[in-house]
């Protein structure tokens, strides 16, 4: 595998640096390592985290024997480079796509007309545009539950907008450039809202509370507010 | 079950335990205390193991009212504490009565104090841990700060024969814990309004203008008032990037030194995001992460880089002292 930099940061984590770019290749390596890394089971190893061309492992300092930690990743990048470089290996995320509901109507997507007009298309094409492909859950973040999803088509990669809304309401969906994603609970954000689903990234109430993991596979489909409604009452 | 019933609850007092480790690949954020060293002693005082939760006080302390008698410990910033108006130590257990009100008064140094009472807070952990992360408003009570009228439910007392050891007091009475001699060991100095922590270069230095380690550790930093438990923004020489401040959202950890376009550090605290995207220049030892947790804006914050050798042996250094004196009196 080439391009791979291990690095310190601080005395309690190591972060593992791939080739610097959102790449669904790059990303299925990233999320491979944390797997083996995750089910090694070294002792002190408190945290893998998968980012999208990076993998950070958090570990106790006083417990984790950090040079047996190095030659295991060392190891498994020399070893498993082909995961990288042939891309035979079956995806690690569950293959078939999650299927996200999103109301695009109105208040539940204050940013839809921005989208279209920096797409120069029309509110219904942006949505076509939004629905139209499967996007890669690259990694979570931000806050818990929040996945990183790509890659957006061109035409409708809006930047983020240039003053954050003060409250992004729970199931918005947004766009960011060539990522799109979902807030999971209320709060402060900068994303374009498109729409907002009913479906929630992250509930404490259900057994498995995060809806998404990294390496998943999304799709979007456009619901009217009434199946909205209905999905809401139907949970 | 036993309660501890909240008078006052001070400034921004929450429950605290290790953290909540093993989510932060979903988004989940660590939380935990401020100042780990500080919140580690107060369960060793208590006679608690290091997951029990305790409570963080910062900078204005509660005003709290046990209902069964307690051995308890405040370790951190130096408060003046009484039970029932009579002065108690920090850094040394001792005994609450039933019914009895433990008081922080005026608040000497330090920014944050720790409560550790004999079993420790039992709110029901989220994602297996106690801990208050405050953004996302998840564990301690209601994922938010103690308010006035709040009952703190207590786990069963830990060690029932410790307070028996105390054989000279009478039941029920408040007071010093008269039991075995116990020397609390100080391994974090409270700042007097400046701290010096050593930090470890990167992960991403090399996205720094090279002069930027040298200036973030040619004069202080000042936190700003615009810092919490997730941050402190500090305000002091600025550091150039060496070309675009913007990366990837990468993975973050604890202590590390983000720094923003506009070149102004950013240190991450106990409830960081997971992930972030502005370089870190260099990230504070995990030896030194309690020292800067009892820091309040206003106060300065001076770094100097180590090496990973001196970083764990201060490490070992502070476990030392921890394990001698969990080991017993002396």
């Amino acid at each position: 595998m080439n391009a791979v930099r291990i690095v310190r940061a601080g005395d309690a984590a190591l972060i593992v640096e791939l080739e610097n770019r959102i790449d669904p290749a790059v990303n299925e390596t990233a999320v491979a390592l944390a797997k083996a890394i995750q089910a090694g089971a070294l002792p002190g190893v408190r945290d893998v985290v998968p980012t999208y061309r990076s993998v950070a492992i958090h570990f106790e300092p006083l417990r984790t024997d950090y040079d047996e930690l190095r030659a295991r990743v060392e190891a498994w990048c020399a070893g498993d480079g082909s995961v990288h470089q042939s891309g035979t290996r079956p995806p690690y995320g569950d293959p078939s796509p999650v299927r996200v509901p999103v109301c695009y109507a109105g208040a539940f997507g204050p940013d839809l007309a921005d989208v279209a007009a920096f797409a120069e298309v029309s509110e219904a094409e942006a949505v076509r545009l939004h629905t139209s492909r499967i996007y890669r859950v690259f990694m979570l973040g931000f806050m818990p539950g929040f996945p990183y999803m790509g890659i957006v088509d061109e035409r409708i990669a809006a930047p983020r907008l240039s003053t954050p809304r003060a409250r992004v309401a729970a199931g918005s969906v947004g766009i960011a450039g060539r990522q799109t994603g979902i807030y999971p609970i209320s709060t402060p954000g900068g994303w374009r809202v498109i729409g907002r689903t009913p479906l929630k990234p992250f509930d404490l109430s259900r057994r498995e509370p995060v809806l998404f993991n990294p390496g998943d596979a999304v799709e979007f489909y456009a619901i009217d507010p009434g199946e909205y409604a209905r999905f809401e009452s139907t949970r | 079950m036993a309660s501890l019933r909240v008078i006052t609850p001070g400034m921004l007092t929450t429950i605290q335990d290790l953290g909540r480790w093993g989510w932060q690949s979903r988004g989940v954020s660590v939380a935990g205390p401020m100042d780990p060293q500080s919140h580690r002693l107060a369960n060793t005082l208590a006679g608690n193991g290091a997951d029990a939760a305790t409570i963080e006080i910062t900078l204005v302390g509660p005003e709290v009212e046990f209902d069964d008698e307690r051995i308890a410990a405040v370790t951190g910033a130096d408060f003046e504490v009484t039970v029932d108006g009579r002065a108690m130590p920090i850094n040394a257990p001792f005994v609450v009565g039933g019914g009895a009100v433990l008081q922080f008064g005026r608040h000497r140094r330090g920014a944050r104090a720790y409560l550790a009472i004999a079993g420790g807070i039992a709110v029901p952990p989220v994602l297996n841990s106690r801990s208050t992360h405050l953004p996302s408003a998840m564990g301690g009570l209601e994922g938010r700060p103690l308010r006035a009228g709040d009952r703190l439910p207590l786990e069963k007392r830990g060690r029932e024969s410790f307070l028996g050891a105390s054989s000279s007091r009478k039941s029920g009475e408040t007071g010093l814990f008269a039991g075995p001699k116990m020397t609390p060991v100080p391994f974090s100095w409270l700042p007097a309004g400046h701290a010096t922590v050593r930090i470890l270069p990167g992960p991403q230095l090399d996205r720094f203008a090279p002069e930027a380690l040298d200036v973030l550790q040619s004069a202080p930093y000042v936190v700003d008032a615009a810092s919490n438990r997730m941050g402190f923004r500090l305000r002091g020489p600025m550091l150039r990037h060496a070309s675009d401040a913007e990366m990837l959202s990468d993975a973050t950890t604890l202590g590390a030194l983000q720094v923003p376009a506009a070149g102004h550090p950013i240190l991450l605290m106990a409830d960081r995001q997971t992930t972030g995207g502005y370089p870190s220049i260099a990230t504070v030892i995990s030896a030194d992460i309690g020292l800067a947790g009892q820091l309040a804006p206003g106060d300065s914050i001076s770094f100097v880089v180590a090496t990973i050798g001196e970083a764990m042996a201060a490490l070992i250094a502070q476990e030392r002292a921890l394990m001698a004196f969990e080991a017993g009196p002396r």
